[in-house]
């Protein structure tokens, strides 16, 4: 009994606001010491079972509970909000959102002033955890000044502070690149091997949680749970395909090779994965049938940048030293490296909204940079990561119309040009609708038809699918892709690694201000230097390629990529 | 762009003061100022004030943005009340000492000049306290202090907040205006007041939605951490007093003395230099 610390009965949740029950009939149960993964499609509940588990239902958020949900013993109806912060420590999604002290050090400590604790004791529990997070030399620091792996850290040390039973961690990966969210996943695994607490991860991206083994993986789609098992279990079943849940790349290979998936292969975990020889064959088989050199034609030049320098005034920091690059007409490339390497600083200064030291930017031949602002933007349109940034206006029609209306367009113009930007981008049908009936991702479609309606010769949108499920993932990005057949050179600001694999032609790599590698995804993901110093990933596909006996993995991730994007995406 | 309140970190006499202490003595020290019109005493203000910046290691590029603030509205805050009572001087000081010859409405007075002469001390000897203040008090450390002398931390904790978060919103307006440039909104000095009014209300927009956002989510992560658990709750930052805190208290209570003896002294407000 006092080992169960969690433990659903027949819960069902309805918000108060909302038609239908968010969750139905949810059985769960977790004890000490388990590490569990909820994985799911957004909207599926998996957020909902969080806040009930946390307390902020019904605390925060109002609503009708059926059925029972214990903690440690006790219905969490009955007990306070405080009551069960005592057992459940949660890190919440956005980690520079819930940052609450002005110090690193006060942040750790909120908890414990809250608490009452003599400053004291609370100071010597906050060195305690800043020498195992290893976070002792920025204490004094604001958390905005920090790395986004420290600034984790901290989220994490926030609730270790009290000792709790249960942490539980909401999107943990949704704002991190590859490589901080690689060391995200081992400080869990570490927290829970070192407090032997339970962990519950909710997180759609289940190859990157992979990366240290769960226990358990329960699925849910439309307020159910789906399935509640093993990992491998789950891996070799078709239920994440059938709830729109990415499965991990290497899986998805081997699928094409015509391996068959099951549970003795122990498809969960990469390094342990057991191919027999046979398997092994069919994926050289694979590589083979699939390996062609494609000529990659070079396009007119559309946009050209030469020896560019920006240095930051209020810090005095050269965030641009030398630039050189060129993009070519109807390209769909991606941008990466980590934060602060200059990618968003070069985009600013491409449209106008910085000014650069020194060097030439020419668009279409001619010198962009006697261009105002307002006059480059109908060139080259930015699209900013948060939609909510963007939108001004209550209704879809006006904001799409706002840029034409701005330049004086005669509104009989108007009309006819944002009808058809709304009907490129699949809004036509919503076009008096208030924005904020819409979702997420139909926003984020919003302001991408608001630039479109300038006819930009090409776009840059800084991370274009942050925060999506791999269902609004594929739909903003075949949106965007079917822009680019429309001939628009599509430039994203990125960290997912999918992203680039499937729809980027090619990378350009940013490095403290510089650019580092200029190249095909493929060449860019199997290169452990160039990942390691852009913060991201090597690919699965290489380790797979390498565990199989083929020599060229470059080769084999490019191969896969051609083979993805004419047999299956095509399909789509 | 400066910052408009902004704690800058430094190892300083001043910084050292706990924020209770500081709060203290510019509440006494306001006080003292706004008291009194006697010139001998706002120039020593003044310069004292003024004194106190290399003490806490600030300097003026620190402090520049809000210094042109102040200067402007000073120079134009002058200018209107010598237009709108042009003898206010002549009332206070009860004699009319016309200068260069003129007289009139509009004509200088020696008593309007020497009033709005202690009308700008005024002003010297309490902004630069103010900007010290900010300056040197850490905006946790200055939400313990508030709760110190009894406001309730709830209360102490959202201003502490929403110090903190000024920064914050700066650089997101500054993201968001250079968004909304590209789509046309013209904030330049080209467009129309009236046009610039409208452009600026496409900003604040998107900016009050996304500030929205992160309220629930700071509130959430708040309740969850036990805040709002206890009637009281204990401060890392929360410093003991030291003997330059009583120190400073008791110099900044003198000051209020000396002004409250000197308004006694003098009869009213007013130094009247004109009458012997």
């Amino acid at each position: 009994m006092s080992k169960t610390i969690i433990e659903f009965k027949e819960l069902g949740f309805q918000y108060r606001a909302q038609a239908n029950p968010t969750l139905y009939n949810i059985n769960l149960k977790i004890e000490k010491g388990e590490k569990i993964l909820i994985a799911g499609p957004s909207g599926c509940g998996k957020s909902t079972m969080a806040s009930l588990i946390n307390g902020l239902i019904p605390f925060s958020y109002k609503g009708t509970i059926t059925g029972s949900l214990l903690i440690k013993g006790t219905e969490s109806r009955k007990m306070s909000l405080f009551d069960i912060s005592h057992i459940v420590g949660t890190v919440l999604q956005d980690s520079d959102a819930q940052f609450v002290g002005m110090t690193v050090a006060e942040d750790l400590a909120f908890a414990l002033e809250n608490d009452c604790i003599p400053q004291d004791r609370m100071k010597s529990r906050i060195h305690e955890i800043a020498d195992i997070l290893k976070l002792s030399t920025v204490l004094r620091h604001a958390p905005s000044e920090l790395s986004g792996g420290q600034k984790q850290r901290v989220s994490v040390g926030g609730v270790m502070a009290s000792d709790v039973d249960l942490f539980l961690f909401d999107e943990p990966l949704a704002n991190l690149d590859p490589k901080t969210g690689k060391q995200a996943i081992e400080l869990i695994d570490d927290l829970q091997k070192r407090t032997g607490a339970a962990v519950i991860i909710i997180e759609h991206r289940i190859e990157d949680v992979l990366h240290r083994p769960v226990d358990r993986i329960v699925l849910m789609n439309e307020g159910r749970i789906v399935s509640d098992t093993s990992p491998d279990e789950l891996l070799s079943s078709k239920m994440l395909s059938e709830c729109g849940v990415r499965e991990p790349l290497y899986l998805t290979a081997l699928k094409y090779a015509g391996v068959e998936i099951d549970p003795a292969i122990h498809p969960s975990s990469l390094e342990n994965l057991a191919l027999c020889d046979q398997h092994k064959e069919k994926v050289r088989h694979f590589f083979i049938d699939n390996h062609e050199s494609r000529d990659k034609s070079s396009p007119e030049k559309l946009l050209e940048v030469r020896d560019l320098s920006f240095t930051y005034e209020k810090t005095n920091q050269k965030t641009l030293n030398d630039i050189s690059v060129s993009i070519g007409k109807g390209e769909m490339i991606a941008i990466v490296g980590t934060n602060g390497a200059g990618k968003s600083t070069f985009s600013k200064v491409i449209c106008g909204m910085e000014t650069e030291d020194s060097g030439q930017i020419l668009f279409d031949g001619s010198d962009f940079s006697a261009l105002s602002i307002k006059e480059r933007a109908e060139h080259v349109g930015y699209v900013m990561q948060n939609p909510n940034q963007m939108i001004s206006n209550v209704m879809i029609f006006d904001e799409v119309a706002m840029g034409l209306r701005l330049r004086g367009v005669p509104e009989d113009e108007v009309k006819p040009r944002v009808e058809k930007a709304l009907e490129i981008c699949g809004l036509y049908k919503m076009r008096n609708w208030p924005i904020s009936a819409l979702s997420y991702g139909q926003k984020k479609r919003v302001t991408i038809c608001s630039i479109l309606v300038l006819e930009p010769e090409m776009m840059i949108l800084d991370e274009p699918t942050a925060g999506q499920d791999y269902r609004n993932y594929t739909r903003i990005m075949e949106f965007l892709k079917s822009l680019n057949e429309r001939g628009i050179t599509i430039v994203m600001i990125t960290h997912d690694m999918h992203l680039m694999l499937e729809y980027a032609d090619r990378s350009i790599v940013f490095s403290d201000g510089r650019i580092i590698a200029d190249m095909s995804c493929a060449e860019v993901l199997t290169n452990k230097d160039i990942v390691d110093r852009a913060s991201l990933k090597e690919t699965s596909l290489y380790h797979l390629a390498g565990s199989c006996g083929i020599s060229d993995g470059t080769g084999f991730v490019q191969s896969f990529i051609y083979y993805e994007r004419d047999n299956v995406r095509r399909h789509e | 762009m400066n910052n408009l309140f902004n704690y800058i970190e430094k190892e300083s006499p001043i910084h050292g003061l706990t924020g209770a202490t500081k709060l203290v003595c510019l509440l006494l020290w306001s006080l003292a100022a706004m008291t009194t019109y006697d010139t001998r005493l706002l120039v020593v203000l003044a310069i004292f004030g003024i004194a106190l910046f290399p003490v806490g290691k600030i300097g003026v590029k620190d402090i520049s943005f809000m210094l042109w603030f102040t200067l402007v509205f000073l120079v134009l805050n002058t200018v209107l009340v010598y237009l709108f009572s042009p003898h206010h001087g002549t009332e206070i000081y009860g004699t009319c000492t016309y200068l260069f010859g003129l007289s009139g409405h509009f004509a200088p007075t020696a008593e309007q000049l020497f009033f709005q002469l202690n009308y700008i001390l005024k002003y010297f000897a309490t902004i630069p306290f103010v900007l010290l203040f900010v300056c040197t008090t850490n905006p946790s450390e200055f939400a313990a202090s508030l709760n110190k002398i009894g406001v309730s931390y709830s209360v102490s904790y959202s201003v502490a907040l929403a110090l903190r978060y000024i920064p914050d919103i700066q650089k997101q307006y500054h993201e968001i205006s250079q968004a909304s440039q590209a789509r046309g909104v013209e904030l330049s000095k080209k467009a129309s007041l009236m046009k610039r009014l409208k452009s600026a209300s496409a900003i604040l927009v998107p900016l009050i939605l996304s500030s929205m956002d992160r309220i629930e989510i700071i509130s959430n992560a708040m309740e969850l951490r036990c805040f709002g658990k206890n009637k009281k709750r204990t401060w890392y930052m929360a410093q003991k007093f030291k003997p330059l805190d009583y120190i400073s208290i008791v110099v900044c209570a003198l000051l209020l003395v000396v002004s409250l003896t000197l308004t006694y002294i003098n009869g009213s407000r007013f130094y009247n230099p004109f009458i012997r």
